[in-house]
């Protein structure tokens, strides 16, 4: 057992050292290959090192002790925050979908300029969130591929796992003009086009599919999840919500990288996202009031106090945009659509906490709270995403398009024509 | 761009074959009378926790401690180790009746429906068992469970296994009863064919009325393989309330089932949507 112990030392070590080693490779290549001058920064690099650290101490611990002796799960709660961060990336990447389907499907000039930052965040939020956090997550952690060979039709988790390894494909050929024309393989880069559109037909279908299906993985359980979630409708009010963040991530997301990194964009992309998102918004609160009114489910808000807060929580947070949004006079202003996009952002991944942790706990008897350890992983995860989304706008061509006047990336050849999605599939 | 015709041609073709895959993917029905089944006659149950002992020396985690042998003693509750256990806290405050908890091998279940990788399946004969090699440890069954049966080797690191009662499904292959109704005392457990014993349930509550109550398991989630007879209530007796009659895989049927006719959809209305963004060759702004 001593032995034991000194080899996972070992390993903590080493993974605790190589988690902050390249922490702080991140930080010096996001910083453009300087070392931090201001206190800031400095503080910046110090957050990330740490934060890297630990995660690696987490992972170590993770994969050498397994699932029981890190987290807080049991038999009584065996889905903690790592499947809820499943549920929140996937919902957090529609905006992935709903972009390249206004450009690609719909071909509203207007949004091109945003397509490759959203499809980035998508793929990157898809990646660390359905893959990342399974691998975590999923006991057998080896045996992920298994679903490739052994079929159950019948399983939502099934299918879900098939969307998933589709529509990171699909993502990736969104995805994969970017880094081509940073290569410089215009031929492939142009191959790629053409055959974009039949594929971003099927990850808007593949994103139908799954984003509806996280919703019904809990049509399974009636009596574990409080009626203020669990309804018949729970697949519907998943891919409508996932629209709407969508809507709202695509407005995030555009605005930070375009706000951080400097670059133009017109304000009615944004202010007209947030017109989209409107009455999709007023749908989907419509439907969640009615539903909860049918099946006499109000009384759970006093029931079960935590509950019952933490849906309100979420029924305000949704409904906040709606008047930021309204307000003719504030919708002309961007800064204004940015401030509609946090709330629904915030509160669709609130509702799918609640879905997949908060509203289990009373029937389950569980007092669930995720670890140190889980939470450590959750925020590697997300970082993950932030720094290589920072690396990629910084080294890949991100915001070359022939619409907003052709801004270099550094690094990137200067005669290099960009291919915007006009040229696509030969329709022009 | 395909033509008009292919188009719609391409859409009829795929709904009848859709069509047809769905007659093809019908879940086939364990035969409801015919499979096997025990019957649980809580009435005769004395708490003597011999088929908890026998059930524990069959799946090779040894008897029960000496110290845990006793009415009551014992942590009460199925864990990885612990396929079945004698339930004392149920019958309200004054009446402790003992309680015999195990999975309850539904005819339809839910971990089955649920598992991704079909590690979970219902066989012909009855039991519901655990293919450990094919499993992925997921944990959608320990959730879905409506009787919250299937439990987890938490502190593996490597192959966490899936711990549930398999109705001594090898021990039926040889024509043997489960090592729990082999072991028990007092008749308190029956195994048979699920009709015969359904039927005698059913004789017992007409011929003594005073003496039982209430039947378990006959409809409830669509039916279980174990059945219960009491003098007290299924609510009183430990088990989850609110449970509908209808078998749990077909709440998630109803949506998987309408996913054919979704991809169809969706991709007919974008491919039209495409077509008319782009007709005469030109973009619309």
């Amino acid at each position: 057992m001593n032995e034991f112990n000194w080899i996972l030392a070992l390993f903590r070590t080493v993974g605790v050292l190589a988690m902050m080693s390249a922490a702080g490779l991140a930080c010096w290549l996001l910083s453009d290959r300087q070392f931090p001058k201001r206190v800031s920064a400095v503080f910046g690099w110090l957050l990330l090192i740490v934060l890297w650290g630990l995660g690696g101490y987490a992972l170590i611990s993770r994969y050498a002790l397994g699932l029981g002796a890190v987290t807080n799960l049991s038999d009584q709660f065996p889905w903690g925050i790592w499947k809820a961060l499943v549920l929140c990336g996937i919902a957090f990447a529609a905006g992935g979908f709903l972009t390249a389907c206004l450009v690609y499907i719909f071909r509203i000039r207007m949004f091109y300029p945003i397509l490759r930052p959203v499809v980035l965040a998508a793929y990157l939020s898809y990646m660390l969130s359905a893959s990342g956090a399974l691998l975590v997550d999923l006991g057998r952690y080896h045996q992920i591929w298994r679903p490739i060979f052994y079929w159950q039709h019948h399983s939502v988790l099934f299918e879900i796992s098939w969307c998933v390894m589709l529509y990171t494909g699909v993502l990736s050929v969104e995805f994969a003009p970017i880094v081509l024309d940073r290569l410089g393989w215009m031929r492939v880069s142009r191959f790629v086009h053409t055959i974009t559109v039949p594929f971003v037909i099927c990850g808007v279908i593949l994103s139908t599919l799954h984003q509806s299906s996280l919703g019904s993985l809990f049509l399974i359980v009636p009596t574990k999840l409080l009626p203020l979630w669990y309804t018949p409708l729970l697949p519907i009010f998943f891919f409508l919500s996932a629209l709407i963040s969508g809507f709202a991530m695509a407005i995030f997301v555009s605005a930070l990288t375009f706000w951080t990194f400097r670059q133009p964009l017109e304000p009615r992309v944004l202010t007209s996202l947030a017109k989209g998102m409107t009455p999709l918004l007023l749908v989907y609160l419509f439907l969640r009031v009615a539903d909860l009114t049918a099946r006499n489910a109000w009384v759970y808000v006093f029931r079960c106090p935590l509950q019952g807060l933490m849906f309100t929580i979420e029924m305000l947070l949704l409904t906040l945009p709606l008047f930021v949004v309204l307000k003719t006079r504030w919708s002309g202003r961007r800064r204004w659509a940015f401030a509609a996009a946090i709330p629904v952002v915030t509160g669709v991944i609130l509702n799918r906490l609640n879905v997949a942790w908060i509203g289990l706990l009373p029937a389950t008897g569980s007092h669930y709270f995720p670890s140190w350890i889980e939470i450590t992983v959750v925020l590697n995860l997300v970082s993950f995403g932030v720094v290589i989304f920072g690396l990629a706008a910084r080294y890949l061509p991100l915001f070359e398009h022939p619409d907003i006047g052709g801004h270099h990336a550094p690094g990137a050849t200067a005669d290099m024509t960009a291919i915007g999605p006009l040229e696509v599939s030969g329709h022009v | 761009m395909i033509s008009r015709r292919k188009f719609f041609q391409a859409g009829a073709t795929s709904a009848l074959a859709v069509l047809g895959a769905r007659r093809l993917f019908a879940e086939p029905q364990v035969d409801p009378n015919g499979c096997a089944g025990v019957l649980v006659d809580l009435t005769r149950c004395i708490g003597c926790r011999a088929c908890e002992n026998a059930c524990r020396v069959r799946a090779g985690f040894g008897p029960l401690p000496t110290a845990a042998i006793g009415y009551g003693a014992g942590d009460g509750k199925l864990s990885f180790h612990t396929r079945t256990f004698i339930d004392f806290r149920n019958g309200g405050p004054k009446l402790k009746q003992p309680v015999k908890r195990q999975c309850m091998h539904c005819l339809e279940p839910a971990c089955v429906s649920v598992c991704p990788v079909a590690a979970l399946e219902k066989t012909a004969a009855g039991p519901v068992v655990y293919h450990e090699n094919i499993c992925i440890g997921c944990r959608y069954c320990i959730l879905a469970c409506p009787f919250s049966v299937p439990k987890y080797e938490w502190d593996n690191a490597l192959m966490p296994r899936v711990g549930k009662c398999d109705f001594c499904a090898d021990r039926q292959a040889k024509d043997q009863s489960p090592a729990c109704v082999a072991s028990c005392p007092t008749g308190a457990l029956k195994f048979g064919k699920r009709g015969g014993l359904l039927q005698e349930a059913k004789a017992r509550l007409d011929s003594q009325p005073n003496r039982y109550t209430s039947i378990y398991g006959e409809d409830i989630v669509g039916g279980t393989s174990w059945i219960y007879v009491s003098d007290t209530a299924p609510e009183e007796l430990g088990f989850p309330p609110g449970l509908p009659n209808e078998p749990l895989p077909s709440l998630t049927w109803k949506a998987i089932s309408k996913l054919p006719f979704v991809v169809i959809g969706v991709g007919l209305m974008l491919s039209a949507i495409v077509r008319w963004r782009t007709r005469n060759g030109m973009e619309q702004p």
